[in-house]
């Protein structure tokens, strides 16, 4: 019963690692930014230290929740009514030659537009409640999803389409069986890429006429020179970015076994 | 009931291949007047350097190119579409990875709607046969290249076609898989009956398949050589090296210019 083997580490160290080293370069960044205020003599008005940073967010923590969770609605909503309109729209434009030819090289000129300086616009079409904050979320959520899902659907790979040929599938099934699944990479990543847009797209509603949401507490804390509160604001919008993005990547990833990842474009 | 059932059908042919030609736009004839006429229950090779113009005839007799002048009839029915009896196997496995094994396999009759307890029932003896059978609920990805291939033949067989089309369908396995794979179809053939034709630029490969071989050549794609493969049936790995087959490979490959006096 001696001499019994070692477990072995060779497998759980490099995960490990891959976890405890951005913690350490996230800590590293912090004493970087806590010395270095302190050094620079900067006035907390200027630039708290995380300490301070933090003190706001343990004073503020339920006006963060109530002004996230509004901000957290308009992206999430923003998104999933990009989704929906979206999806359909890709597949009328990817489904018809016609439209295809009309509608597909302005959806890729789209991608390279400054789509949130529509916002002011929305303000005055939709007033300062969540609609004209949906509406920009939903604006520039919208065009990756249109554009990844048509493209996806555009790029069947012609061995699956020889198949669908030689079984004598129709055009129906085509859709249905092959080019739908085949296209879901390209759906997903582009929801990667929506839902990130989405919150911003609400930051920015927020920014240019709410009177409620993360974007404006950060407006307020600012007028009111409360620096450790607007800071407090954007770490509140860093948590719900990443949440909403590692929601989407999670779902992505739960489902690349089935449809595999799409190729980077 | 594999190849060696000539002569009886010799009037009708299964099959005619008339004068059929292919030129894409450009003026590049891929394929130049091929007159053939195919025998039930052989396994014919198509075997030539790329560029001969030999998967141009495969996609031709399946229906998925039209050819440019002549025409191709299978049982008196004139060419002009896939066909609902044929089965085709690609050059890849192309399966469709968010399907399990067994859905891959069921996909020709699903989309010809007739998936029934029968169809399950064949598609789960054809994994059987190619002892797949402990696998029909994992997916794709979860295969190896050997296996991937052979669930690309169930499928390729499952609506028991009198006609199977295959291109260069063990061109990517390595060898000992290959020859594995070789004696897997001779089994197929035994169960089936089918009509082969076979894309290959393996000498070997065709050698020992096929009753008879049209050598092709390019630049323009046509065929220079038939060769008769008189080899017993049924066929044993052994056959392989045996004096009869090395001379059949040493005419295939003078034919393809590859082997010299």
């Amino acid at each position: 019963m001696n001499a019994r083997p070692a477990p072995r580490s060779g497998w759980c160290m490099p995960k490990a690692l891959d976890i405890l080293l951005p913690l350490l370069g996230f800590c590293l960044l912090l004493a970087a930014w806590h010395f270095g205020v302190g050094w620079a003599g900067l006035p907390p008005a200027v630039l708290p230290k995380p300490l301070a940073v933090w003190g706001a967010i343990n004073t503020h923590w339920l006006l963060l929740l109530e002004e996230g969770w509004v901000t957290l609605v308009a992206s999430a909503a923003g998104f999933g009514l990009a989704f929906l309109i979206g999806v359909p729209m890709a597949v009328a434009i990817a489904g018809s030659p016609l439209l295809n030819r009309m509608f597909y090289p302005l959806l890729i000129a789209t991608q390279s537009l400054p789509k949130v300086a529509l916002a002011p616009l929305m303000l005055v079409w939709l007033g300062t409640g969540i609609e004209s904050k949906l509406a920009i979320a939903w604006l520039v959520a919208f065009f990756p999803v249109v554009v990844n899902t048509a493209t996806g659907l555009r790029t069947t790979p012609r061995e699956y389409l020889d198949l669908a040929a030689v079984t004598r599938a129709n055009g129906w099934q085509i859709f249905w069986k092959i080019r739908l699944p085949a296209a879901m990479p390209f759906v997903l990543s582009g929801a990667k890429v929506a839902i990130t847009l989405a919150v911003i797209g609400a930051v920015i509603g927020e920014f240019v006429g709410s009177s409620e949401g993360l974007g404006h507490l950060l407006l307020v804390a600012n007028s009111q020179v409360n620096t450790p509160l607007a800071f407090a604001a954007l770490v509140g919008l860093a948590v719900l970015g990443i949440g909403l993005y590692a929601a989407v990547a999670a779902v992505e990833l739960a489902l690349r076994p089935w449809f595999g990842e799409a190729p980077p474009q | 009931m594999a190849g060696p059932d000539k002569g009886r059908m010799a009037e009708q042919p299964f099959g005619r291949i008339e004068a059929v030609t292919k030129t894409y736009p450009g003026g590049i004839v891929a394929l130049e007047r091929v007159d053939y006429d195919l025998r039930a229950g052989e396994l014919v090779a198509l075997l030539g350097p790329s560029g001969c113009g030999k998967t141009t005839l495969l996609r031709m007799m399946a229906g998925l190119t039209r050819p440019s002048a002549g025409r191709i009839s299978i049982r008196g029915k004139i060419i002009d579409g896939p066909q609902p009896d044929f089965g085709f196997a690609f050059q890849s496995p192309n399966l469709l990875p968010w399907r399990s094994v067994l859905d891959n396999v069921l996909f020709p009759v699903e989309i010809a709607g007739r998936l029934d307890t029968r169809a399950r029932d064949r598609a789960m003896e054809l994994l059987d046969v190619v002892g797949l059978k402990g696998f029909s609920r994992l997916r794709p990805h979860q295969l190896s290249g050997g296996m991937k291939q052979r669930v690309s033949l169930c499928r390729a067989l499952v609506h028991a076609p009198s006609l199977l089309l295959m291109d260069e369908p063990f061109g990517a396995l390595d060898e000992l898989t290959r020859m594995e794979m070789h004696d897997l179809l001779h089994a197929i053939r035994q169960s089936s009956g089918a009509t082969i034709m076979f894309v290959t630029h393996s000498i070997a490969e065709a050698v020992y398949l096929a009753d008879e071989i049209l050598v092709m050549g390019p630049r323009p794609g046509r065929v220079v050589e038939r060769i008769r493969v008189e080899l017993s049936y049924p066929r044993r790995s052994a056959q392989r090296y045996s004096a009869e087959a090395r001379e059949y490979e040493r005419q295939a490959g003078a034919a393809l210019g590859v082997v010299h006096a």
